[in-house]
C-alpha cells in the first residue's frame, strides 16, 4: 500500500516531527513532546493536521431525508451553518463509524468520518441513499483540515490576516464577528485568500477551537499564517499523540477503541445519539430498538493512583486475588498529563459498572485498584 | 557530555558504558546501563520507571525493567549477565530524564559483570541498526 502524505508534509518535516502511519497515511505523531504539546493545547492552543479525516460530500433535493435515512441522527432537523455528531450503524446496530455532519447548505452536507473508514462510509452513503434524489462525492482527496484548539484559538483565528466570510468582500471585520459570535457545533463558509474554506466551531480535545477545511493547495499558507499568529500566545504544532490523551481526558470515544461495529451506541453511553423519536425508518432502527442484551459490557471511566497506566487491551478485575473474575477490558487508558495520574476507558460488566466501584487492572502481572469514575475526567472551564 | 564513541550498544537500543575510567565513579568491573536517544524519541515522552532492585542477578537478553510513555511500553532489556549495583533513583523519580539527557542523567542501572559479552555494537554499527 501507497502511503499517503499530508498537503503538509513538507511543512511537517521541516519542523522535525515524528511520523506515524495511520491508516495508510504518514502522520506527524508528536514535533517535540507529547507531553508540552498537550498542555499547550489545555492552556494556550495546538496546531492540528488532520488531513487524513475522510469529508464526504452529499448533495440534492432529498440529501435531508437520504441521511435521515441512512445515519442514527435526524439530520433534516440541522439548519444551515449546523454541526451534528452522529454514528453510521450497521443493520445489526453496531457502529460502523462515528462522524461529524455540517449541514453546508439547504440541500448539502458535509459527512466527515475516520481515515480509516472513509472509503466505505462513502459506499455504505452511495448504497443507502440511492433511492432518494441527491448523489455522494468522497472529496477526502480534494480537502486539508487543519485544527486550532485550545483556550487562545479564538483568539489567534481573529488575528490572523487574510479571512474573509464568503460573498462579503472578504471583510476581515465581518470574518471576526461571525466566528467570535459562533457556537459551538456551527460553521461559517469563509474564505482565506479569497479561497473558500469552512471555519468550523468543533473539535476533539475538551477545549475551545475551531477545524478549518481547506483546499489541499491553500492548507501550507493557511498553517504557516496560523502558525505565525499563534506563536507569541503559546500555539505549537501538536501531533496525533497529543491529540489522543487530550480526547480520553474529554472522555470522547475514538472508533476501533470505544466504538466497533459489535458495540451498540447506548453501550458507549451514546444512546442519545440514536433518534428513535425520528418518524422515518433508519438503517439499524430495528436493532437499536431491541437495544443490546441487558448483560452487554458498558463503557465507564476509571481512575487509579500512582503512574501505572492500564492500556488499551488490558483486563480488568473484579478482586486482587487468584480467585478473582475477569469483569471487563480497558479500550484506552494514559496516564493524564493534566490530572497525574492514569485513567482509562473500559468497557466492564453493568454490575461492576457503578460509580465509586472499585475494579483491577492487569498491568502486565500486577493488579492495580482503579475506582470507576463518572465521564469526563477533564471538563474546561467555561 | 558522554562522548558517544565511548559507549557500546545493543540492537534494543541500550547503551553500555564499560568501567575504564574510575573517574566516572563505576565500580570496577561494572557497567552502566541506559536506553539511547534514538529509543527515548521513538517512545515519545517517559513518564513511569520500573527497574530492578540492587542485587537483582540479570541476565544478557532478559527484561528486567519497563519504561512506560504516554503512548507506549517499552522494555529494558540487560545487556550484559551480573548483578545490580545501583538504580538511579533520579530517574525513578524524574522519568523525563531520559528524554532530556538519556546519555547521561537519564542513566538507568549499573551492573558489576564478570564478562562483557562479545557481541555489543559500536556507535557506526548501531546506527547502521537504526539507519540514522
Amino acid at each position: 500500500m501507497t502511503e499517503r502524505l499530508s498537503p503538509l508534509d513538507a511543512i511537517h518535516r521541516a519542523a522535525g516531527a515524528t511520523f506515524t502511519d495511520f491508516a495508510g497515511w504518514q502522520m506527524p505523531v508528536r514535533y517535540s513532546s507529547d507531553l508540552a504539546e498537550h498542555r499547550a493545547v489545555r492552556t494556550a492552543a495546538g496546531l492540528f493536521d488532520l488531513s487524513h479525516m475522510g469529508e464526504i460530500v452529499v448533495v440534492g433535493p432529498e440529501a435531508d431525508r437520504a441521511l435521515d435515512y441512512a445515519l442514527a441522527g435526524k439530520l433534516s432537523a440541522s439548519v444551515e451553518g449546523q454541526a451534528k455528531y452522529t454514528l453510521l450503524l450497521a443493520r445489526h446496530g453496531g457502529v460502523i463509524d462515528d462522524l461529524v455532519v455540517y449541514r453546508t447548505g439547504a440541500d448539502r452536507y458535509l459527512v466527515v468520518a475516520n481515515a480509516a473508514n472513509a472509503e466505505h462510509v462513502a459506499d455504505e452513503l452511495r448504497a443507502r441513499t440511492a433511492p432518494f434524489d441527491c448523489e455522494v462525492f468522497d472529496e477526502s482527496d480534494d480537502m486539508a483540515l487543519i485544527a486550532v484548539q485550545g483556550p487562545k484559538a479564538l483568539e489567534i483565528l481573529t488575528n490572523t490576516p487574510g479571512f474573509g466570510i464568503q460573498g462579503d468582500g472578504n471583510d476581515h471585520d465581518d470574518f471576526v464577528h461571525a466566528v467570535t459570535g459562533m457556537k459551538y457545533y456551527r460553521a461559517v463558509a469563509a474564505e482565506y485568500a479569497e479561497q473558500p474554506v469552512l471555519v468550523a466551531r468543533t473539535g476533539y480535545t475538551g477545549e475551545d477551537g475551531f477545524e478549518l477545511y481547506v483546499s489541499p493547495d491553500q492548507a501550507p499558507a493557511l498553517w504557516e499564517a496560523l502558525a505565525e499568529t499563534g506563536e507569541p500566545h503559546g500555539l505549537v504544532p501538536a501531533g496525533l499523540a497529543s491529540r489522543d490523551t487530550l480526547r480520553l481526558e474529554a472522555g470522547m470515544p475514538l472508533y476501533g477503541h470505544e466504538l466497533t461495529r459489535d458495540t451498540f451506541p447506548a453501550q458507549a453511553g451514546l444512546g442519545r445519539v440514536v433518534a428513535l423519536g425520528k418518524e422515518v425508518d433508519f438503517v439499524g432502527r430495528a436493532a437499536s430498538e431491541e437495544g443490546p442484551a441487558a448483560d452487554a459490557p458498558v463503557l465507564v471511566g476509571l481512575a487509579s493512583e500512582g503512574r501505572r497506566a492500564g492500556r488499551a487491551g488490558y483486563a480488568l478485575f473484579d478482586g486482587d486475588g487468584a480467585d478473582a473474575s475477569e469483569v471487563g477490558v480497558i479500550t484506552s487508558g494514559a496516564l493524564s498529563p493534566t490530572l497525574g495520574h492514569p485513567i482509562a476507558m473500559a468497557y466492564v460488566a453493568p454490575r461492576h459498572a457503578a460509580t465509586g466501584t472499585t475494579l483491577y487492572v492487569d498491568v502486565r502481572g500486577t493488579r492495580i485498584a482503579a475506582s470507576v469514575v463518572d465521564l469526563p475526567f477533564y471538563r474546561r472551564e467555561k | 557530555m558522554t562522548d558517544l564513541n565511548d559507549l557500546k550498544y545493543t540492537s534494543d537500543h541500550e547503551w553500555v558504558l564499560i568501567d575504564e575510567d574510575p573517574a566516572e565513579g563505576v565500580d570496577a568491573g561494572g557497567v552502566v546501563v541506559g536506553i539511547t536517544a534514538y529509543a527515548a524519541d521513538k517512545l515519545g515522552d517517559v513518564v513511569f520507571l520500573e527497574l530492578p532492585e540492587v542485587g537483582t542477578a540479570v541476565a544478557a537478553g532478559e527484561v528486567v525493567g519497563e519504561i512506560e510513555s504516554t503512548k507506549s511500553v517499552g522494555e529494558l532489556i540487560s545487556p550484559v549477565d551480573g548483578t545490580v549495583t545501583e538504580v538511579n533513583e533520579r530517574a525513578v523519580s524524574e522519568p523525563e530524564l531520559l528524554n532530556s539527557d538519556p546519555f547521561g542523567d537519564g542513566w538507568l542501572i549499573k551492573v558489576t559483570v564478570a564478562e562483557i559479552p562479545g557481541d555489543l555494537l559500536s556507535l557506526e554499527q548501531y546506527r547502521e541498526v537504526t539507519g540514522e
